[in-house]
Order: structure tokens, then C-alpha cells, then sequence
């Protein structure tokens, strides 16, 4: 790469612009991993083996190794980012004001919350990883072949009406991270349109329900198997 | 006119300069014609403060006519007021009663440091726009009319950037204290023209970057900005603004 061009990148990347972009960009592959893991989780609905075998398949792939690398950096990269702006935001305003009244018409409960929605959010993948994938093992023959019987797993962990609580809990907080989130990104990403926008406002509020609700309403089917 | 006048209670913030520590005074003024500016009750209040032998609140103001963004001031809690598209001098005490309290406070940001009392230095801006907020192609006399084809469109979007005054509410109101609408207004009215477009990388690279060294916050697209600005500037010139520094970043060479 030419020396201009390495600048440039350099540039980029340290302004409050491009750091808002990759923020923007990583947010929405987060968006796109929750639609795959809530679809993955719907097989709890078809069965134990089903989801069995779905979790078997994908974690006996040499790939998912890559995969979930990328995902743990993406995540990593969101994270930092989010602290850095965040600061950087704090002390724009280091003298804050006796009296702030929002006009209304622009921040929402949303908008105003995202660091602290995303700390949960935070909080909960690391529990939700300790609770699940280095939970309770338990083994399960399907068709033959032995492999983990996570599905138990999932049921035992959701007998718990605490345990069931936090996890709605934490998906409505997540529903308002990515309220705002998910439009946010457009805007970020340069794509405002009187045509679009409007769309993309209402998807984003769609895709947060519904995944929201995906989650909820299975940990919810869960606690009900016992 | 109306001669009913009312009767004020307001908490001002006073402030001798920059290195002292402020605080929010009291003041009772009677007398306000609903008639008057905001500033205008402010006026009538300093000239008590002065007969009183006080020192008079310091506050920034010029045409008073709502065109060149001098005037600023919180009023409880919200940029130049609670009326939209309204600049502090266009504000009327007929949107007040009498017995009302009011609360006066400056813009704040760590870019605008208050000068005294509610008078903030805004010199960061017109840093912002030495960086790249001009033309610096030489074009000659003006040319014939329609010499070079313009769509509708992007004329008016063009000259809906140009309204922005400059005053600094969308920093004042932003949760981050980000000035990318400014900027962002700036970037478009050029970017948005023939004229503008030859040198629209460097502008939107130099202008990024000033904004950034100066300490705006980033913008998180809440859109307080576009809510409080008294020009009605659209969040739709940040959107360009990002295009055009990632057009300038990754497509450009001297940028
Ligand atoms: C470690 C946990 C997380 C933290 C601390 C965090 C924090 C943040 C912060 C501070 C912002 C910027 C605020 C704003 O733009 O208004 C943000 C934006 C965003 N986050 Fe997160 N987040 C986390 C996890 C997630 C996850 C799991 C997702 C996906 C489901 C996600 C999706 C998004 C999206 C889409 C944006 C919008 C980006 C933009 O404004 O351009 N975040 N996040
Ligand atoms: S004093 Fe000029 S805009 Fe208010």
C-alpha cells in the first residue's frame, strides 16, 4: 500500500467519523449473528434432538473456530469503540447544565441509554456463555451418535424462575440497544433518504421486537417444559 | 400593544471569567411587556442591575433580527428556547406568564468555554471553517444565469444547508456536544453545487479533522441538533457529511 494510502486509513480510523462507521458497521454484523442465533434456538421448539443435532453439527466444524474468532472480534471492536466515543463524549461536556429538558423531537429513552443498555448486554453474553456453552454437560445419543445434550442444558437453566426473569430481563434491554441501534447504522453508514428513512426507522423497530420476542417467547416455552 | 406587564422570577447563571466558578443567581424583574425579546428583558434587567450599582449579566447578541447567530443562551433547558425555529433574539415574552420561572443558563461545551457570565467563546467554529468552509477557486465575474446546469433539488438542499447561522445550538443541545450538524451543513452547501464539488474531499477531510481536534463530542444520531436548530437544519447533511469524508478517505488521493 502506498504511504498516502496508509495515512489516509489511518486517518480515517482515528476520526470520530470512521470510528462511528466501523461502530455502525460492527453493530450491524451483531444485528446479523442475532438473527442466526435465534433462528439456531428455534429448533428448541422442534426438539430435543433437533436442537441437538444443530448445535452437534455446528460445533464439530473445523470452521466454527473461524467463525467464532471473527465474532469475538467484531464484538471486541464494538466494545472498544463504544468506550472510546463514549469518553470522548463525556468530555465534551465536562460542565453539564442545571436545567436540560430534550426538545421531544429527537433523543428517545433509546437513543439516551445505548452505553448502559450495552453494558448489560455485555454482562449478560459473558453469563450467558459460563451458563450455556461452559454450563452443565450432559451427553445424548442421536441417531447413533453420541454428543452433547445441551437441550437439557437449556431446560434445566430456564427451570429457574430467577434465571428465567434476567433473561427476559436482559432481551428487552437488548430490544432497546438495538431500537436504536439498528437505524442508527443507516445514518452512520450515510444513508438518509425522505424516501427510506421512514422504513428503515420502522425495520429497525420491527427487527428488535421480533428478536427480542424470538428470544423471550423460547426461554419462555423452556420454563414451561418443566 | 398590550399594557399588561408581568412579573419574572429568574435563575441566571453568573460567571466572572473562565477561570472563576459560576452559579445560578436569582433575580425578580417586574415590568416585562409581552412585547418584548428575551434579550430586550434581559436588557431591561441590566439596566436595574446597573442603577442598582451591579455588574450587568453578559450575554452575546448582534442583528436581533434571527439572521447571524450571535445570540445563544439555554432557557430552561433547551437551546434559544422552548419555540421551534426560533433563534434567543426572535424569542417573545408573550410566550411567558407572569409569576413564570425562567432558567438562563450558556451553551456548554468543552469547546465553547464561557467567556462570562452567559457569553460563550464560539471561536472553535470559525476554526472549523478556516479548515475548508470556503471555495478557494478563482471563477471569475459572476457568470451569465443558468450558465452551468444546477438541478431543483440539490439547489435547495444546497441553499437549506446555507441557512445554518453558526450559533452553536446543535452543539449546546447535543448530548454529546457534537457539532456535526455545523459542520455537516457546511460540507453540503458546497458539496451540493458544481462549484463546490472539485474541492470536496480536502474540505470534508480538513473540516472532520478540525472539528475533531477542537473536542466536539461524536455524534450518536439522537437528532437534538435538528430538533433545536433554529434554522431547521436536516439531519440528512450528517449523513452526507459521512459519505463525503468516506468518499474523501477511501477514493481520494489528497485527501
Ligand atoms: C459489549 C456490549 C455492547 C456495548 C457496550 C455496546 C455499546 C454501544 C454503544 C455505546 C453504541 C453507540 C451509541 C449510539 O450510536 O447511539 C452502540 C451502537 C450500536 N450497537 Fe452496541 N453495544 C454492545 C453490544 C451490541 C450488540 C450485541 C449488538 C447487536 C445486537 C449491538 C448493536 C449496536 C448497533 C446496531 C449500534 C448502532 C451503531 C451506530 O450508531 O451507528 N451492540 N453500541
Ligand atoms: S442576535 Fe443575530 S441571530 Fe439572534
Amino acid at each position: 500500500m502506498s504511504q498516502a494510502a496508509t495515512k489516509s486509513l489511518r486517518v480515517y480510523f482515528s476520526s470520530s467519523i470512521g470510528k462511528k462507521q466501523i461502530m455502525a458497521v460492527t453493530g450491524l454484523a451483531l444485528c446479523g449473528f442475532l438473527v442466526s442465533h435465534l433462528l439456531g434456538n428455534l429448533l428448541i421448539l422442534v426438539g430435543a434432538d433437533a436442537f441437538n443435532f444443530y448445535a452437534y453439527k455446528l460445533t464439530s466444524n473445523n470452521l466454527i473456530y473461524v467463525a467464532e474468532a471473527g465474532l469475538a472480534f467484531i464484538f471486541l471492536l464494538h466494545l472498544f469503540l463504544a468506550l472510546n466515543l463514549t469518553l470522548q463524549n463525556k468530555m465534551a461536556r465536562q460542565d453539564g447544565y442545571y436545567m436540560k429538558k430534550r426538545t421531544g423531537r429527537g433523543a428517545t429513552l433509546a437513543s439516551s441509554t445505548m452505553p448502559y443498555t450495552g453494558f448489560v448486554i455485555l454482562v449478560f453474553l459473558i453469563l450467558h456463555l459460563i451458563q450455556f456453552k461452559f454450563g452443565p454437560v450432559y451427553s445424548t445419543v442421536v441417531d447413533g451418535v453420541e454428543m452433547r445434550d445441551l437441550y437439557r442444558t437449556v431446560i434445566e437453566y430456564f427451570a429457574a424462575p430467577l434465571n428465567l426473569t434476567w433473561y427476559i430481563f436482559a432481551m428487552t434491554v437488548m430490544a432497546f440497544h438495538v431500537g436504536h441501534g439498528f437505524s442508527s447504522t443507516f445514518q452512520s453508514l450515510g444513508f438518509n433518504h425522505p424516501k427510506y428513512t421512514p422504513t428503515i426507522k420502522k425495520l429497525g423497530l420491527a427487527y428488535s421486537l421480533v428478536v427480542a420476542l424470538g428470544f423471550a417467547g423460547i426461554s419462555l416455552f423452556c420454563f414451561f417444559q418443566n | 400593544m398590550s399594557d399588561k406587564t408581568m412579573m419574572l422570577n429568574l435563575k441566571i447563571w453568573r460567571q466572572r471569567t473562565n477561570k472563576h466558578k459560576g452559579e445560578m443567581v436569582d433575580y425578580k424583574l417586574d415590568g416585562v411587556s409581552p412585547d418584548m425579546s428575551f434579550l430586550e428583558m434581559i436588557d431591561m434587567l441590566n439596566e436595574k442591575l446597573i442603577r442598582d450599582g451591579d455588574d450587568p449579566i453578559a450575554f452575546d447578541h448582534d442583528c436581533r433580527e434571527g439572521i447571524c447567530g450571535m445570540c445563544s443562551l439555554m432557557i430552561d433547558g433547551q437551546a434559544h428556547g422552548p419555540q421551534a425555529l426560533t433563534t434567543t433574539c426572535q424569542l417573545h415574552m408573550r410566550h411567558y406568564n407572569d409569576g413564570d420561572t425562567i432558567v438562563v443558563e450558556p451553551f456548554r461545551a468543552k469547546a465553547f468555554p464561557v467567556v462570562k457570565d452567559l457569553m460563550v467563546d464560539r471561536s472553535a467554529f470559525d476554526r472549523v471553517i478556516q479548515a475548508g468552509g470556503y471555495n478557494s477557486i478563482a471563477v471569475g465575474n459572476a457568470p451569465d444565469a443558468n450558465a452551468i446546469p444546477i438541478s431543483k433539488e440539490n439547489a435547495d438542499l444546497a441553499m437549506d444547508a446555507a441557512a445554518c447561522i453558526g450559533c452553536g445550538a446543535c452543539v449546546a443541545s447535543c448530548p454529546n456536544a457534537s457539532a456535526m450538524l455545523f459542520a455537516s451543513a457546511k460540507i453540503s452547501q458546497f458539496a451540493l453545487l458544481p462549484q463546490g464539488q472539485k474541492e470536496a474531499a480536502r474540505r470534508a477531510s480538513s473540516m472532520v479533522a478540525s472539528m475533531d481536534i477542537e473536542g466536539f463530542g461524536n455524534c450518536t444520531n439522537h437528532a437534538e441538533c435538528e430538533a433545536s436548530c433554529p434554522k431547521g437544519i436536516n439531519l440528512s447533511n450528517i449523513a452526507r457529511m459521512n459519505r463525503e469524508y468516506f468518499k474523501a478517505k477511501f477514493t481520494n488521493n489528497e485527501a
